[in-house]
């Protein structure tokens, strides 16, 4: 009835409670990549809590996605020193390139944008990671032909 | 020990409890202070920071709704410090709000207006960006609009800790926080139960009713239109307060008037099928209780329950009485009865009903409310709504002369009228099941103990010599909540309860006027109450029109004709709750 990974991970907190709330919604996002509502309404009947009460939760913290991931996944640093070297505009361009926002996944599936807070390579800021490869000091048009070379790359395969 | 505590208030002494929150003495000293986020009986939360006081030897202003009074306490309430604070609040609160005040539903009515206006809010000296989050028009009783929300959260407290539902609650984060329901999806599809309280303790116009009156109006002016109007027992008591009345005025008659000046052509009252109610579910639940059957029977007229029970306890849906509402049987009776005995087209009569409630403009949406692709029920009006289409003709109450209600589906027993509070459907039902068991009348009418604003209130009525009736009645899904939990855990003294989706039962439905605190509830049921001692019939069954209606057409309760337009089903529901 539920999602099979989900009731794997519910089994093995037995009598939770809501404290408990957070560490299983990580581990579900871990291993299925994020959030779905049956993993939400799940989550909620073990714990005997509203699923409102868990939306809410999960979407107060950046950590939590609620749609699959794409096939290329696109994660923009806005960490301090990338914001001053100009991060915001990067995001606004890699939005504007896939047609969706931070947390969503383009309809063909295959890219997704997430924003990080720091990924720890300040020196190369403004810095983007796709598929955890890092490009460095990205200019607002490099993205066009950076996201075209992973589309290509997808092709070829 | 004593328990009483002096704190200096604005220079003055005053008395307070210990351990009680500031803004308690205030209000018992008549000091008022102004709230936003405040709920009288639910644990305080702070949000709004319209509440702050000025203690002495505190660095900063306390919010009085969450700061415990202490001996000796000194606090300013209007200090120009305090006056300057809740002002800067509410310049703040008004950054990112729509600016459409006029053409909002909640104008005259808004708390964020009368404080702006309080507090001599006169320009925008702060301007923030706007939210767009669009409205959600997705659900048949509420309209949802964020861009005019507050954050205050009652909403959010009053579906969770009142009515156990839980359809919404706060999401995201800072200055992106919204108040939505899970994964944003529509109202409709959510677990709201759409009892419309959280419209009524909504400081600004972020939730409304879906309003009707636009159809309504339109079958006023279509001349081949039959539009026959209903009133539910809570309206007349509370409409007065829209019209600067004194809580607790009944004024049925002249609202009868009101109707018939808006061109409604038959006026009849919910109070009639009330009785009819009483006559269908007493006879049910005499069947149950000799014949054995699901108990106990709880009642089915207040539709916010009935889908409570349907998403959150499908195994109980065997103990919901079948009878339809008392809106529904109305609007059954009307398009059969009254349309064959009249000779018109069901098709062409345009059933309205007047509730103070909005879950009824959900019922009427329901499967089986109707046959032949015809409804029972077009319309539903809220108490608001009605007032709205008063004061939009021109009409004056207090100078319209009062006029009974239509034949013969505005004669009603007092017992009908006590629908209206909660308590008075198990009193209604115990007045005519007492008939119908031991066929003699009661001499005592009275049951004090289902009366009041208690959220359960429990009764053993001895019936016969073997025979004694455990009866509950719960007001708010939570009271109703606690009752299921004990039944489940195997509690089996109790044969008939009555349960009612808003505490205190339709006289605080979500379709009654605003502002109603518990002195508004307690006059409407006083009000109620009073009507009952004063009037002649006081039982359904005695209700002559309720018999005619019975020997010329429906034969007799729980007959094959009552089970055909009277009574209903209930189906396991899936939400996202």
């Amino acid at each position: 009835m539920f999602p099979k990974g989900v009731q794997g991970i519910l089994d093995r907190y037995p009598n939770a409670g809501r404290d408990q709330l957070i560490p299983i919604l990580q581990e579900v996002q871990d291993s299925m990549g994020y959030l779905s509502k049956g993993a939400v309404v799940a989550i909620g009947k073990a714990l005997n809590l509203p699923a409102s009460k868990i939306y809410g939760v999960a979407t107060f913290y950046n950590q939590f996605r609620f749609e699959p991931l794409g096939k290329n996944h696109v994660q923009v640093c806005r960490g301090t020193a990338c914001h001053v070297k100009g991060s915001g505009t990067v995001l606004e361009a890699m939005e504007k390139e896939l047609g969706i926002e931070a947390g969503q996944t383009s309809r063909d599936g295959n890219f997704s944008i997430e924003v990080v807070a720091c990924i720890g390579a300040c020196g190369l800021a403004p810095v983007i990671a796709i598929n955890g490869e890092f490009h460095a000091k990205v200019t607002t048009d490099q993205i066009s032909g950076l996201l075209a070379e992973y589309r290509e790359t997808e092709e070829q395969a | 020990m004593s328990t009483s505590i002096t704190i200096n208030v604005n220079g003055r002494d005053i008395e307070a409890r210990k351990g009680e929150m500031i803004i308690k003495a205030l209000e018992r000293d008549g000091i008022h202070v102004p709230t936003l986020c405040y709920m009288k009986d639910l644990a305080p939360t702070g949000a709004c920071r319209m509440c702050v006081v000025e203690i002495e030897g505190q660095r900063t202003l306390a919010p009085s709704c969450a700061f415990p009074v202490a001996e000796g306490m000194v606090i300013q309430t209007h200090s120009p410090r305090v006056k300057m604070a809740r002002k800067t609040i509410i310049e703040l609160l008004l950054a990112d709000h729509p600016d459409d005040c006029l053409y909002c539903e909640r104008s005259g009515q808004c708390q964020l207006q009368t404080l702006a206006i309080e507090y001599d809010v006169r320009q925008r000296r702060v301007m923030g960006s706007k939210s767009h989050c669009g409205m959600d028009f997705s659900s048949p009783s509420l309209v949802r609009d964020p861009d005019k929300c507050i954050l205050c959260g009652k909403c959010v407290r009053i579906c969770e800790e009142v009515q156990h539902v839980s359809a919404i609650d706060f999401t995201k984060r800072g200055s992106e926080s919204l108040i939505s329901t899970t994964f944003d999806q529509g109202l409709n599809i959510s677990s709201c139960i759409n009892c419309g309280q959280c419209i009524t303790v909504c400081p600004t116009g972020a939730l409304r009713e879906k309003r009707s009156i636009r159809e309504v109006a339109e079958a006023l002016n279509d001349p081949e239109m039959t539009v026959v109007v209903q009133h539910a027992p809570a309206v007349s008591v509370a409409l007065g307060e829209e019209f600067g009345m004194k809580q607790g005025t009944d004024v049925v008659g002249v609202m009868h008037t009101a109707f018939r000046r808006l061109g409604f052509d038959n006026v009849f009252s919910t109070s009639f099928t009330a009785d009819l109610t009483i006559m269908e579910e007493a006879t049910e639940l005499v069947q149950r209780v000799t014949g054995g059957g699901a108990l106990p029977m709880f009642t089915s007229c207040s539709p916010g329950w009935v889908k409570f029970v349907e998403q959150y306890h499908p195994d109980f849906l065997k103990n919901i009485s079948t009878c339809k509402s008392p809106q529904q049987m109305m609007g059954a009776v009307i398009k059969t009865y009254f349309a064959e005995k009249n000779k018109i087209d069901p098709a062409k009569i345009f059933s309205v009903s007047v509730m103070p409630c909005t879950a009824k403009k959900f019922e009427i949406t329901r499967p089986g409310m109707g046959r032949d692709g015809v409804r029972d029920v077009d319309a539903v009006l809220t108490t608001r709504e009605l007032a709205k289409m008063i004061r939009a003709a021109g009409l004056d109450l207090s100078k319209l002369e009062p006029t009974p209600a239509d034949t013969p589906f505005g004669n009603r027993s007092t017992a009908g009228k006590l629908f209206g509070a909660s308590g008075g459907v198990m009193e209604a039902a115990l007045r005519t099941g007492y008939f119908l068991i031991t066929g003699n009348e009661l001499e005592d009418l009275k049951f004090e103990a289902v009366r009041g604003l208690d959220g359960i209130k429990e009764a053993k009525i001895p019936i016969t010599d073997d025979l004694t009736i455990g009866v509950a009645v719960a007001s708010s899904l939570a009271n109703a909540q606690t009752l299921i939990e004990q039944i489940r855990n195997g509690r089996d003294d109790l044969h008939f309860i009555e349960v009612m989706t808003c505490p205190g039962g339709c006289v605080n439905g979500g379709g009654q006027p605003f502002y109603q605190d518990e002195d508004a509830v307690r006059n409407r049921m006083g009000a109620l109450y009073k009507i009952d001692m004063e009037g002649d019939i006081r039982c359904s069954h005695q209700n002559p029109a309720i018999q005619e209606l019975y020997a010329e057409y429906l034969g007799e309760p729980c007959g094959h004709k009552s089970h055909e337009i009277l009574h209903t089903h209930y189906t396991k529901r899936e939400t996202t709750i």
